[in-house]
């Protein structure tokens, strides 16, 4: 079995500012990876570079496409990437305005990429438009509401349906839960937790949370100034942190 | 129709002088023809050209005039309709431009013309091998409110990513059970780009799909000229479930009768009082013979 995704020493810049430094990893089959660190440590720079969204300087990302078979991510013509991204993978951005559509209505974001990928027949792109608002529980008669009457939570998991209608493997989610209340983050985390599972997704989950991170992730990844400083399985890390930068980041969540 | 108009000429008898034949100077004319080429060569894709000031504002037919001023010859026999009337301000004074600084015949009947330039309309009569339909565009990207960014709308058609194209037509049919688009109706062009085939109505359409004619399109503003060669397949995007359709109308043409051309309602007095007519003129004249 080869890893679905492997990164190895991938290195990105902004002018002198570096952002990430020497990072990789393997990414296997059903496995959610969690890179955590605090704001500016690298972390959305480096889901971009895996992305294929950013360009990084150095190292490969090197993605196992059901289609293609191994493919570096970066020497991939645009059109191929273009179309791994909306097949194969979702990205699910902090902001749900970012991956939405918001001048259309609810069943055309879900609708977009089975039409992008040739479906062209209206009712079947409506049931399985409505079918995945049911499987994110937003009642099914908001199907023709934009997304702008939709409060936070519920635009985050139309983003979320309207990223894995296409049956992609491999999720890429930026603070998917970022700027929400904590009963909705918990309704997504459990409702994405359930996805994960019955889809048997991959998934690289960046997030400052380690709630979140506990709750979803298999293994993780801390990062501090662009930097992996330890990574190992979820519960080892947050339970037994070697790192001194692990260890305060454990230590400064708060008790409730 | 009257026909001193039809036929107005130059006094003098030859171009006027002051300018050069057909008003823009040879070097304009070939980077022209030359734009016009490469659009012929890519059917529905948009070439950029110098679009240069014409003696009309922007948004009345730049565009499609300067590409007639670079393929109208001596012996053409010109043709101008705005919304199918020959007898709008805007057909008019194209006409008499051309009359003036190109010295050719001009017409108001759609088969004896061997350049139409149009706007909004395409003529119901049948167009033959031979002649040359332009199109004045106002907005030539089919998939600007859709995407604001020129850099990405180009990306979309370099990698015929045409999906949000269909989202347009889904949401106007979750809104309204059918697809409410009338008019500048999106089109595929030979299987590959998609076009926008200026606001003709829909109607329309079906006349582009394999014309023996040669269609060119030209965005003043915008600097854009592309082409359907003759022959070419233009297919109006549509859902398996819900086909294109065209217009209908109940009523036939009051003047002369016609049930199969594209009919204006007209309202004629303050009660409210209406009548539907063709909107081609020189159909509508021609069936009250």
């Amino acid at each position: 079995m080869n890893p679905i995704l492997s990164a190895s020493g991938l290195g990105k810049r902004f002018g002198d500012r570096v952002a990430c430094r020497d990072v990789g990893f393997d990414l296997w089959p059903g496995e959610v990876l969690g890179v955590v660190g605090e704001s500016g440590s690298g972390k959305t720079t480096l889901l971009n570079c895996l992305a294929g969204r950013l360009h990084p300087e150095t190292g490969t990302v090197v993605y196992d496409s059901a289609a293609y078979g191994q493919v570096d991510v970066h020497d991939l013509s645009e059109a191929r990437r273009r179309l791994l991204s909306r097949t194969e993978w979702g990205f699910v951005n902090q902001d749900a305005r970012e991956g939405l559509r918001m001048g259309v209505s609810a069943g055309a974001n879900i609708g977009e990429r089975l039409m992008a990928i040739g479906a062209r027949h209206y009712g079947d792109i409506r049931r399985t438009a409505s079918e995945w608002l049911g499987r994110v529980e937003i009642e099914q008669d908001r199907l023709d509401d934009r997304p702008t009457t939709y409060s936070g939570g519920m635009r985050q998991r139309l983003q979320i349906a309207r990223n894995l209608v296409s049956g992609p493997r491999l999720v890429f989610m930026d603070e998917p839960t970022g700027g929400l209340d904590v009963s909705v983050q918990a309704r997504i985390l459990d409702l994405l937790r359930g996805l994960v599972e019955t889809l048997h997704l991959s998934a690289v989950l960046v997030t400052h949370d380690l709630g979140v991170a506990r709750l979803l992730t298999h293994r993780l990844m801390v990062m501090q100034g662009g930097r992996v400083v330890e990574e190992g399985l979820t519960d080892q890390v947050l339970d037994d942190p070697q790192d001194a930068y692990t260890q305060m980041l454990v230590a400064s969540i708060l008790p409730v | 129709m009257s026909e001193s108009i039809a036929d107005a000429s130059p006094a003098s008898g030859g171009p006027d002088q002051a300018y050069n034949y057909a008003y823009l100077d040879e070097q304009t004319k070939r980077m022209i023809r030359r734009a016009i080429l490469k659009a012929v060569a890519v059917p529905g894709y948009q070439v950029p050209f110098g679009g240069r000031e014409m003696p009309l504002p922007y948004g009345w037919g730049t565009g499609g005039i300067q590409v007639t001023a670079a393929i109208i010859g001596r012996e053409d026999t010109l043709k101008v309709i705005d919304q199918g009337a020959d007898d709008t301000t805007n057909a008019v004074s194209i006409r008499r431009f051309f009359a003036k600084v190109a010295d050719v015949a001009t017409t108001t009947s759609t088969e004896d013309a061997s350049i139409i330039q149009t706007r909004h309309r395409v003529p119901e009569t049948r167009l033959r091998e031979g002649q040359i339909i332009v199109f004045q565009v106002p907005i030539p990207e089919p998939l600007r409110m859709l995407e604001p960014r020129e850099t990405e709308t180009r990306t979309l058609h370099a990698l015929s990513e045409y999906g949000v194209m269909q989202v347009s037509l889904y949401e106007s049919i979750a809104r309204h059970g059918r697809i409410a688009k009338t008019y500048n109706y999106p089109v595929l062009v030979n299987g590959r780009y998609i076009m926008s085939p200026s606001p003709i109505p829909k109607f329309d359409n079906p006349k582009l799909d394999r014309s023996p004619a040669l269609q060119l399109y030209g965005a003043g503003r915008e600097k854009r000229i592309y082409a359907v060669p003759p022959h070419t397949p233009v297919k109006s995007l549509d859902f398996d479930d819900h086909p294109f359709e065209i217009e209908r109308w109940d009523e036939c043409c009051a003047l002369c009768g016609s049930r199969e051309s594209f009919l204006d309602e007209v309202i004629v007095d303050d009660s409210g009082k209406r009548m539907f007519v063709c909107s081609d003129t020189d159909w509508c004249e021609r069936h009250q013979r």
